[in-house]
């Protein structure tokens, strides 16, 4: 198995290599003059988010829990990352902890609540990083309903911006609406196999 | 200006019209047109169906007869796209390095009808009267390989007595290519049913372009259905004027 | 010029880059549908609308398209130190990296890497690189079973299809249609499914949600992958990508090497272009990245199968290459005119349109698939559309003289393009044919039709009727 591997490395890059032998063309240089940064918009934010059928709601950090405690049956069931603030998380629902919940019980949850990293204001995109505000990749996934927090300050205008803020080592996912698809005729369908439902609070 | 006139062989062997009114409506705005008789063919033809080494004579031929001249036009986008695009890559691949640069130096001084007038001899209104309604199809190479944007519409804007109607899905192919319409005739047919669907929606009597090779394409078609819409060159159109009347331009270089 | 190694082609017998039949054979076949040809109109022509909206949006589009053909261009160049340095930056990060010369390689290695779980099933992100490998069909001949869970996918996969557009690979099918496959082939679906398309959607998620919990390997392809950090992404829509991604403990990802970019900044150029020209969207609803192995989250084992199959050929052709500079996003599909009416499966192989008829002879050699570069009339939307600026056009006609100098003299073709060169080349002669062809035409039928191989043309077209004067003789005598 390694001497075979080995082999086609070789193989591979030799081919490569051969390939670029003779080569005429001069090295490139990459312009950068498209737009690197712009001024934050939370407006245009929330409008971008809305346009891909995620409900945004705008609220001072206090009021968040009353916010998610409106979105959620009394008694529903939430998944929470280990470093959620728990004052974003309101009494009437029931709190399930990370602490290696297993794949059924994390898709049984009515929803799960988390922090982003990033959000991107031209795209109307939120990134997790899984932080501990964020948790693992798979909380985010399973939940029919995600409710994701965003402050202000994580907010930036362009892609650009948000790469330069992001690590990349981290697992990172990228997030612009519900999941959607639009295999059938072209029409956009929201809701796969991700969470049916989208819901960011934008603190100021 | 002393202009020579690149006339294509297409253009000199089926559609002489197009090449005539280009010729009497340059010698109208005082111009000089020269024709070398030398020339023949730019090439397109074989470069496009794979034949670049027969083509390399072809190319040597057209920069031998033009390279004398510093301003040349020709009634087609899709030749003068040729000169533009595709003769220094075929004297290149044929290792012909001198003959590449000098295929650039003639291509940076060929222009195709719509650039020269607007472009170089700064003329919209060429002094024409065309009384129809026409409608224009932007053909593929005037379109995107050469950018001439929206001269031919500034051109035909201001045609007296000229009604200009909007294409739908103008910038659609009508699926000629040359080559393409006889490897792939089935595909074709089937493009040139939808540009000919938008012709006749625009009740135009008259679709004018400045190819004779799409207008031969669309004019063919139109013809096997008996629609009655005429395909005219841009160039006649704008060699047209109260004094000519339009019957004598349909028949120009046919008398 | 002189190299070491001859191109290697990828090889015949595996995979799925080559068709059955020429391209105007195959697609008088779909031509003929007017069922298909109003589902690719109706779908172009949406997709067109809002991919234009969006790119209309983004005032720097043109610099961003630069940059973006500036990249791929500097990663080709170097692509070799490239590739060694994402191996690297992988392998630290916990993964393990692989190389496959080609389909007939890279097939056994998954196939290894999955026996060696003990798995009998994967499930499988959308991925253009195992469709040309078709790895499916040698994972089913080890008897391993291969789940699409793609929407579109799982269509053609359920309705025994073969994929027709690389974004869209049931873009030839509607609704009612695709309710018939579900009902007939989807084990446990509901009876009384509708056709509308969030109905079908949400069969489609209830049919896989358990698959996706229950199967421990997955194969996915890579948008992108950064040789500077060793970072992967995958670009999708429907939140499969994610359950591939996130839920199985191993993960088996098969990458062409040219999905390879230098450096993690340079993500921020394509995760611009690639939504905007391909699904009309500002972003894509999910996009993943992943480095290695992260403790606790996400697949503990990860493989990356880096494959050549032809690539490397590719790139020994500089006027070629451009074509490996491709992102799959299937603009150049959607505003094609040729591939609207044909449809994907004239093509013959997974890469269908303007691209396909590119890339497929490139890769598999101009022999197996010399009437694809014909597959065009060069009208160049192709190219005004692409995000990288594949000069599409140029790669056609490059590749028509390839063809014709690769096949065997004389043919019929042949010898009349040599004679009309012969005489274009002579003033006199060629004034003299036109005189000749403008008597014969006189003589023959008026205006109808022209000998074979030209009487496709005239099949629907009208001839016009022969001048009475050539410019040149109207010239002599004025």
């Amino acid at each position: 198995m390694v001497g075979r591997a080995v082999t086609s490395r070789d193989l591979v890059l030799g081919r490569l290599r051969a390939a670029l032998a003779a080569d005429t063309a001069a090295p490139v240089d990459v312009p950068r003059d498209y737009r690197q940064a712009a001024a934050v918009d939370l407006d245009q934010l929330a409008q971008r988010l809305a346009d891909y059928r995620a409900h945004v709601h705008r609220v001072a950090e206090g009021a968040v829990a009353d916010t998610i405690a409106d979105l959620l049956p009394a008694g529903g069931t939430v998944v929470v990352p280990p470093g959620l603030p728990p004052a974003w998380l309101p009494p009437t629902v029931t709190a399930l902890p990370d602490d290696g919940l297993d794949h059924a019980r994390i898709g049984a949850a009515d929803a799960v609540v988390t922090a982003a990293a990033v959000a991107i204001a031209q795209t109307g995109t939120v990134v997790l990083d899984a932080s501990p505000d964020q948790g693992r990749r798979v909380l985010s996934l399973l939940p029919d309903r995600h409710v994701c927090v965003v402050r202000a300050d994580q907010v930036v205008a362009t892609v650009p911006e948000a790469l330069a803020r992001l690590t990349p080592h981290r697992p990172l996912t990228w997030i612009s609406g519900p999941s959607a698809t639009s295999d059938i005729e072209l029409i956009r369908v929201e809701g796969v196999h991700g969470p049916r439902q989208l819901h960011i609070i934008l603190l100021p | 200006m002393r202009i020579a006139l690149f006339v294509t062989c297409l253009a000199d062997t089926m559609f002489p019209q197009a090449a005539t009114a280009t010729v009497r409506l340059l010698e109208r705005l005082g111009h000089e047109v020269v024709f070398p008789t030398e020339q023949t063919c730019c090439g397109q033809m074989h470069v496009n169906t794979g034949y670049q080494r027969e083509a390399v004579p072809l190319v040597r031929r057209h920069v031998r007869v033009f390279d004398p001249y510093d301003v040349i036009v020709a009634p087609s986008g899709s030749c003068v796209g040729s000169v533009r695009h595709q003769h220094a890559t075929v004297a290149r691949r044929a290792g012909d390095v001198r003959l590449a640069s000098r295929a650039e130096s003639v291509a940076e001084r060929t222009y195709e009808l719509s650039e020269l007038l607007v472009d170089v001899l700064g003329v919209t209104d060429v002094g024409a009267y065309y009384p129809h309604r026409v409608t224009y199809h932007p053909t593929c190479h005037s379109l995107r390989m050469l950018r001439v944007g929206d001269r031919p519409r500034q051109l035909l804007g201001a045609v007296r007595g000229l009604d200009l109607v909007e294409l739908p899905a103008a910038e659609q192919c009508c699926g000629f290519g040359g080559t393409f319409a006889v490897k792939n005739p089935e595909t074709s047919t089937a493009m040139l049913a939808d540009k000919m669907r938008h012709v006749l929606s625009t009740g135009a009597d008259v679709c004018a372009a400045g190819d004779v090779s799409c207008l031969m394409h669309i004019g063919g078609g139109l013809s096997r259905l008996r629609t009655g819409v005429r395909t005219v060159h841009l160039a006649e159109i704008l060699a047209s004027t109260e004094q000519s009347g339009t019957v004598s331009v349909a028949s120009a270089g046919r008398s | 010029m002189p190299t070491t190694t001859p191109p290697v082609t990828a090889p015949t017998g595996v995979g799925h880059l080559r068709g059955d039949e020429s391209f105007p054979t195959a697609a008088r076949r779909s031509l003929a549908d007017p069922q298909l040809r109003r589902n690719l109109r109706h779908a172009t022509t949406t997709i067109r609308a809002k991919s234009a909206g969006v790119i209309a949006e983004q005032s720097d589009w043109e610099q961003l398209r630069t940059a973006g053909a500036a990249i791929k261009a500097d990663t080709l160049r170097r692509l070799p130190d490239l590739l060694e340095q994402l191996e690297e930056k992988v392998t630290g990060a916990g993964g393990v990296v692989h190389w496959a010369a080609d389909a007939v390689e890279a097939n056994r290695v998954v196939t290894d890497l999955v026996r060696a779980t003990g798995a009998d099933r994967v499930i499988k992100v959308k991925s253009m690189a195992t469709q040309e490998i078709g790895l499916n069909e040698a994972l089913e001949a080890a008897g391993i079973t291969a789940v699409e869970t793609d929407l579109a996918e799982l269509i053609v996969q359920l309705g025994d299809d073969r994929p027709s557009h690389i974004l869209v690979p049931a873009i030839h099918r509607n609704r009612a249609e695709i309710r018939e496959i579900f009902l007939r082939e989807m084990p446990g679906v509901d009876p009384a499914l509708t056709d509308d398309p969030t109905a079908l959607a949400a069969a489609a998620r209830r049919f896989l949600r358990e698959t996706f919990l229950s199967t421990p390997v997955a194969v996915s392809g890579a948008n992108f992958a950064v040789a500077e950090t060793g970072t992967l992404a995958v670009v999708e829509s429907e939140g499969n990508g994610r359950m591939c991604l996130t839920l199985p403990e191993t993960l088996i990802t098969v990458m062409g090497v040219e999905k390879v970019v230098p450096t993690w900044r340079d993500l921020e150029v394509f995760l611009q272009l690639l939504p905007r020209a391909s699904t009309g969207e500002r972003m894509n609803p999910y996009t993943s990245m992943w480095t290695g192995v992260t403790p606790g989250d996400g697949p503990q084992t990860f493989h990356l199968v880096l494959l050549d199959n032809g690539r490397s050929a590719v790139l020994a052709d500089e006027v070629g290459r451009q074509a490996l500079r491709c992102i799959r996003c299937s603009a150049c599909l959607n505003v094609c005119p040729v591939y609207e009416r044909a449809g994907g499966h004239a093509y013959g192989s997974v890469y269908p349109g303007p691209i396909g008829a590119v890339l497929s002879p490139q890769l598999t050699g101009i022999e197996d698939n010399a009437s694809l570069p014909y597959a065009s009339t060069l009208c160049g939307a192709c190219y005004d559309a692409c995000p990288v600026k594949i000069n599409i056009p140029e790669l056609l006609v490059h590749l028509r003289a390839e063809a014709v100098e690769s096949r065997p003299r004389p043919t019929a073709e042949s010898i009349a393009m040599a004679a009309a060169a012969y005489t274009m080349d002579r003033p006199r002669l060629y004034a003299a044919g036109q005189r000749a062809a403008r008597l014969s035409r006189l003589a023959g039928r008026r205006g109808r039709g022209l000998p074979p191989p030209l009487n496709g043309w005239t099949a629907s077209r009208d001839l016009p009727e022969p001048p009475a004067q050539t410019f040149r003789e109207w010239w002599a005598g004025r």
